[in-house]
């Protein structure tokens, strides 16, 4: 139980946003969550979350920008190219055994980590026959994932992350360049499927070959992880992939058992075969 | 004047460091003895791009258990715990720890400030919080909230740091309890592991 006023305030906000909203943060990691509620304040001229709590309720053009805060997440292209080199060396070669693939980006924010997906299946000769869906809580954050436009500034550190990542083809091939903005190219669109899902109150939707769920889990205490992972492992077909971020650990998850080590370097687990 | 010690109700030691913290932070870890009863936090500011041989680095001079920072891991007392490269390191209830990649924090990521405050948050008069040399004032306002929230402070003094603006910055704004050399800062964190009866400073400030 709560007892300092802070935390008494932080669990009636996200109960109230909950009611209000039906975005569920219950089960969101404390001390992130606390951080960005702070920040939040400031932003809102809030002096405590009792008030940014009244003005979320009763003024609901507040409740987008507050969601950003609490949800989008930054990522880049090949982000961690190690672990896209992985999954190219690794998990293609088993993927190309299936006449047709699907794929899920859990939590895909701004859409980095989708277009590094289907650039790679592309170079793979895999994409045509992938069906990506790329999922977040934040459809404004799916807007601009769907758009697949990112400032200029940022595609240097893409390519060479690109290139890390064992890239066979130039980056350049798949985005057009204009007005400060690169716009990736529509080809690749065409096998992602973008969709409102929370993994904290939604169900599984469709057999999965790969779950790629990157630096998302970080943001949830153990019982929603749990939630998550449990998703995953029944989304997952038999010897499915899952991925997570480079830090992330499947080893306090009560679904431990159910995954093996499959490049454990790069966070790549193989559900298991159990009857 | 005697050596300064640390009360006996520390649990947990946050430390932060940029540049020229490699040398620093290996000079205190070296000096922690295997009995050292708190946890300790490390933030070291350096390259995104370089992967993590930190651990097994300071693990080499240190006689505690020296490991990089997983999430969700619970925190033991006597362990070492350092922030991953391009990852903010937290302390979350439990206590267990925590990582984000939110957006840096005065360009860092990990960042001084985010650990010192979620400790403090967390661990309130049981925590201290060390700055030492670096070129920004990361850590400064984490200090603060280490103040704050009841627990101690403790800075290298600017004078005998490698780079001294981060220290000075924290001493600027958080009258930090201890401002020392890194071998009186050695020593106040060798106090914790003495016997009791061995050091009457921690037993008058009981």
């Amino acid at each position: 139980m709560p007892h300092r006023n802070f935390d008494i305030e932080l669990q009636l906000l996200v109960d109230a946003i909950y009611l209000k909203y039906h975005y569920d943060f219950r089960g969101y990691a404390q001390a992130s969550l606390k951080r960005r509620l702070t920040t939040a304040m400031s932003r809102f001229d809030c002096s405590t979350l009792s008030q940014l709590q009244d003005r979320v309720l009763h003024d609901p053009s507040v409740f987008q920008p507050l969601l950003d805060y609490l949800t989008v997440q930054v990522s880049d292209l090949f982000r961690d190219p190690a672990y896209f080199l992985a999954l190219r060396e690794k998990v293609v070669p088993l993927l190309r055994t299936y006449p047709s693939l699907r794929l899920w980006v859990a939590g895909c924010s701004t859409g980095e980590e989708v277009y590094s997906l289907a650039i790679l299946l592309r170079e793979e000769g895999l994409l045509d026959r992938s069906l990506i869906y790329a999922t977040d809580i934040n459809t404004q954050a799916l807007q601009m994932a769907q758009a697949g436009v990112y400032d200029i500034d940022r595609l240097p550190g893409f390519t060479e992350n690109h290139r890390r990542a064992g890239g066979r083809t130039s980056l350049s091939d798949y985005y057009s360049a204009a007005y400060g903005k690169a716009v990736f190219d529509k080809s690749l669109r065409k096998q992602i499927v973008f969709s409102d899902h929370s993994l904290a109150t939604d169900s599984v939707f469709a057999e999965m070959h790969l779950v790629s769920c990157r630096n998302v889990l970080i943001y949830f205490n153990r019982d929603l992880q749990d939630r998550a992972v449990g998703l995953f492992r029944e989304a997952l077909c038999r010897k499915g992939f899952l991925g997570i971020g480079a830090k992330e650990s499947l080893r306090f998850s009560s679904h431990a058992e159910a995954f093996a080590d499959y490049a454990l370097a790069d966070r790549i687990y193989q559900k298991k075969d159990l009857p | 004047m005697s050596a300064p010690a640390l009360p006996r109700h520390i649990t947990a030691v946050a430390m932060g460091a940029s540049a020229g913290g490699v040398d620093a932070l290996g000079q205190l870890l070296a000096a922690l003895p295997r009995e050292f009863p708190a946890a300790v936090f490390i933030v070291l500011h350096m390259s995104r791009e370089r992967p993590s041989l930190l651990a097994d680095l300071f693990q080499a001079r240190c006689a505690l258990p020296v490991r990089e920072a997983t999430d969700k891991e619970p925190v033991q007392a006597g362990c070492v715990y350092l922030a991953p490269p391009d990852y903010h390191l937290l302390v979350d209830a439990g206590p267990q720890l925590a990582l984000s990649v939110d957006e840096p924090v005065q360009y860092s990521r990990p960042s001084i400030d985010v650990l010192f405050e979620t400790a403090a948050d967390e661990y309130g008069e049981r925590l201290l919080g060390i700055v030492l040399t670096g070129g920004n004032d990361d850590g400064a306002r984490g200090l603060v909230a280490i103040r704050a929230a009841g627990g101690l402070g403790a800075v290298q003094d600017p004078a005998t740091a490698m780079v001294p603006a981060m220290p000075s910055a924290a001493l600027g704004i958080a009258s930090p309890e201890y401002v020392l050399s890194l071998d009186g800062l050695a020593a106040l964190l060798r106090s914790l592991a003495a016997p009791a009866s061995a050091s009457p400073a921690a037993e008058r400030l009981r």
